[in-house]
C-alpha cells in the first residue's frame, strides 16, 4: 500500500516536471528542470529495485547532462522564440501514439508478476551462476562485466565514439588541421 | 463492471507511457533545438523506468546477495530478487545515452555557429533562402533555362 | 569567479572526497550497487567541478588534455585487450577463467577486475573530454549578460 502511494506522489510529481518543462519558454528553467526530471526518476527507479540504475542515473542524469546543457545554452540562446505553430496537430499525433501503445500494454502480464515470461527464463540462470561460476555478490556486476561482456565492450566503444565525435565537432582538432594545409598552400 | 485488479496492475505501464508522450509532445511541437532535446531526455528516461518496471517482482529487493563476515555469499531462498537483466542493459543504456546527447548538443552549438540561431524555423528559412540564391545563380549561369 | 569565496573553499575540501568515493565506487562495485560506467561519471564530476570553480586553464593544468584523450583510447584497449588475452591462453573471447584456470572463479574475478577498470577509464576520458571541449568554446556573450 505504502508502496503504491509512494509511486503515485513519485508520479505526479515527474509529471508536473515534464509538463512544467513543455510550458516555460526560459531555457536555463528549463536545463534545471530536466535535472529535477533525472533526480526524480532515480528516486523511483529505488522504488523499482533497480539500485545501480537509480545511481548511475542520478549521477548522469543529474549531474553531468545538466552541465553539458548549460554549457550549451551559454553558447547558444537562453530564451526560446514563441512558435508560431498550433500545437493541435502533435498533440493529435501524440494521443494517438500513446493510446496505441496503451493498446500494446494490455496484453502485458501485471506489474510485478513474479511469473511473467521475462521473469521465468535467463535471469534465473544468471542469478544461480552468479553464486557457483563467478561468486560476485552483486548480480549486476557479475552479467554486466562477464555472463554479457560482449554488450558491454560493444557500449564502451559506443562511448568512446560519441567522445571521438564531439572531439571532432568542438575542439577544432581537424579545423586546425586544415588551416595549416592552407598556410603550406599560400607559402 | 471494472476490474480493479487490472487497472493496479497496469496502472504503472500506463503513467510511464503518459510520461514518454509529454517527452515526445516536445520533441514534435517545440522549434528550439536544446529543448527538443530535453524533450528527447524525457523520453528516453521514460522508457528506462519502463524497461525496469518490467523486471520487478512484487515483494522484491534489489539483486545484490548478503555477505557474511568472510566475504562469502549467504544464498536466503525465502529472500526474493527483482530480475536483474533489464538493470543491466537500462545501466549501459544510460552512459550510451549521456554521451549521444552530448555529441547532439556539439551538433547544435556548431549549427548555432553557421547559421546564428537554434530554432528551427529560422533554419528551414535560412536554408530555403540559400538555395533559392543558388537557384538563381546557376539559372542565369545556364541561360534562364534551369 | 574570483568573488565566490565559500564555492572556492568548499570545492576544494569536496574535491579529494569525490575522487576518493569514486575509486571506492570502482572497486566495491562487486558488493555494492557501483562500477565502472558509475565511477567514470564520479571521477569525471570531480575534475568539471574543479574546472568550473577555478576555471578552464586550472583544470586542464591539473588533468591536461593531451591525458584525457589518451585515456580515452587506453580503457577500450584494456577492455578489449583483456578478451585477447584470454583468447591467447586457449579460451573463448572474454572468458575469465583463462586467467586462473585452477580456480576458475577466481580468474572470474580477475578479469571483472579488468574489465571494470577498462570502463571507467573510459568513461571518465570521454566524459572529461566532452566537459573541457564545451567549456573551451568561446562564448558569443559575457557573465554579466546572464
Amino acid at each position: 500500500m505504502i508502496d503504491t502511494l509512494i509511486d503515485l506522489i513519485l508520479f505526479a510529481m515527474l509529471v508536473f516536471t515534464a509538463l512544467a518543462i513543455v510550458r516555460i519558454n526560459h531555457l536555463f528553467a528549463v536545463v534545471m528542470l530536466s535535472g529535477v526530471f533525472s533526480l526524480l526518476s532515480a528516486l523511483l527507479l529505488v522504488t523499482l529495485d533497480a539500485v545501480d540504475v537509480a545511481f548511475t542515473e542520478a549521477a548522469v542524469g543529474a549531474g553531468i547532462s545538466t552541465v553539458l546543457m548549460l554549457g550549451t545554452i551559454a553558447l547558444t540562446a537562453r530564451t526560446q522564440k514563441k512558435s508560431s505553430r498550433s500545437g493541435l496537430v502533435p498533440f493529435i499525433v501524440v494521443t494517438v501514439t500513446g493510446a496505441v501503445l496503451v493498446y500494446g500494454t494490455l496484453d502485458m502480464p501485471d506489474f510485478g508478476d513474479p511469473n511473467a515470461p521475462a521473469q521465468l527464463h535467463v535471469a534465473p540462470e544468471y542469478m544461480a551462476g552468479s553464486i557457483e561460476d563467478i561468486d560476485v555478490p552483486n548480480v549486476v556486476t557479475s552479467i554486466l562485466a562477464s555472463y554479457r561482456g560482449y554488450d558491454t565492450l560493444g557500449e564502451t566503444a559506443v562511448v568512446f565514439t560519441a567522445g571521438i565525435g564531439v572531439l571532432m565537432l568542438l575542439s577544432g582538432l581537424g579545423r586546425r588541421r586544415r588551416e595549416d594545409e592552407e598556410e603550406e598552400e599560400d607559402v | 463492471m471494472i476490474n480493479w485488479d487490472f487497472i493496479v496492475g497496469h496502472l504503472n505501464y500506463w503513467l510511464f507511457i503518459i510520461l514518454m508522450m509529454t517527452g515526445l509532445y516536445i520533441v514534435v511541437a517545440r522549434g528550439n533545438l536544446v529543448k527538443k532535446i530535453v524533450g528527447l531526455n524525457i523520453f528516453q528516461t521514460s522508457v528506462f523506468m519502463f524497461y525496469i518496471s518490467i523486471g520487478k517482482v512484487t515483494g522484491g529487493t534489489a539483486p545484490i546477495y548478503p555477505v557474511n563476515r568472510q566475504g562469502d555469499i549467504e544464498y536466503d531462498p525465502t529472500i526474493i530478487y527483482s530480475n536483474p537483466l533489464p538493470h543491466v542493459l537500462i545501466l549501459t543504456a544510460i552512459v550510451v545515452g549521456i554521451a549521444t546527447t552530448s555529441l547532439a548538443l556539439a551538433l547544435i552549438i556548431r549549427i548555432r555557429e553557421e547559421y546564428d540561431t537554434i530554432e528551427e524555423e529560422d533554419i528551414l528559412r535560412i536554408e530555403r533562402e540559400m538555395s533559392a540564391q543558388d537557384n538563381k545563380e546557376h539559372g542565369s549561369a545556364m541561360g534562364g533555362r534551369a | 569567479m574570483h568573488h565566490h569565496l565559500i564555492l572556492r573553499v568548499v570545492t576544494k575540501m569536496l574535491v579529494g572526497t569525490i575522487i576518493l568515493f569514486a575509486f571506492y565506487v570502482q572497486f566495491h562495485g562487486d558488493f555494492s550497487p557501483g562500477g565502472g560506467f558509475q565511477a567514470g561519471v564520479i571521477m569525471a564530476v570531480a575534475f568539471i567541478i574543479y574546472g568550473i570553480v577555478f576555471g578552464l586553464q586550472k583544470a586542464k593544468q591539473v588533468f591536461p588534455e593531451w591525458l584525457v584523450h589518451k585515456l580515452v583510447a587506453l580503457g577500450v584497449l584494456i577492455y578489449a585487450a583483456t578478451g585477447v588475452a584470454s583468447l591467447l591462453l586457449g579460451y573463448n573471447f572474454l572468458d575469465y577463467g583463462a586467467f586462473n584456470p585452477g580456480h576458475p572463479i577466481y580468474g572470474q574475478h580477475w578479469g571483472i577486475f579488468a574489465v571494470e577498470l577498462g570502463v571507467g577509464i573510459t568513461v571518465t576520458g570521454v566524459m572529461v573530454a566532452i566537459y573541457y571541449a564545451f567549456a573551451g568554446r568561446p562564448p558569443p556573450m559575457k557573465d554579466e549578460d546572464w
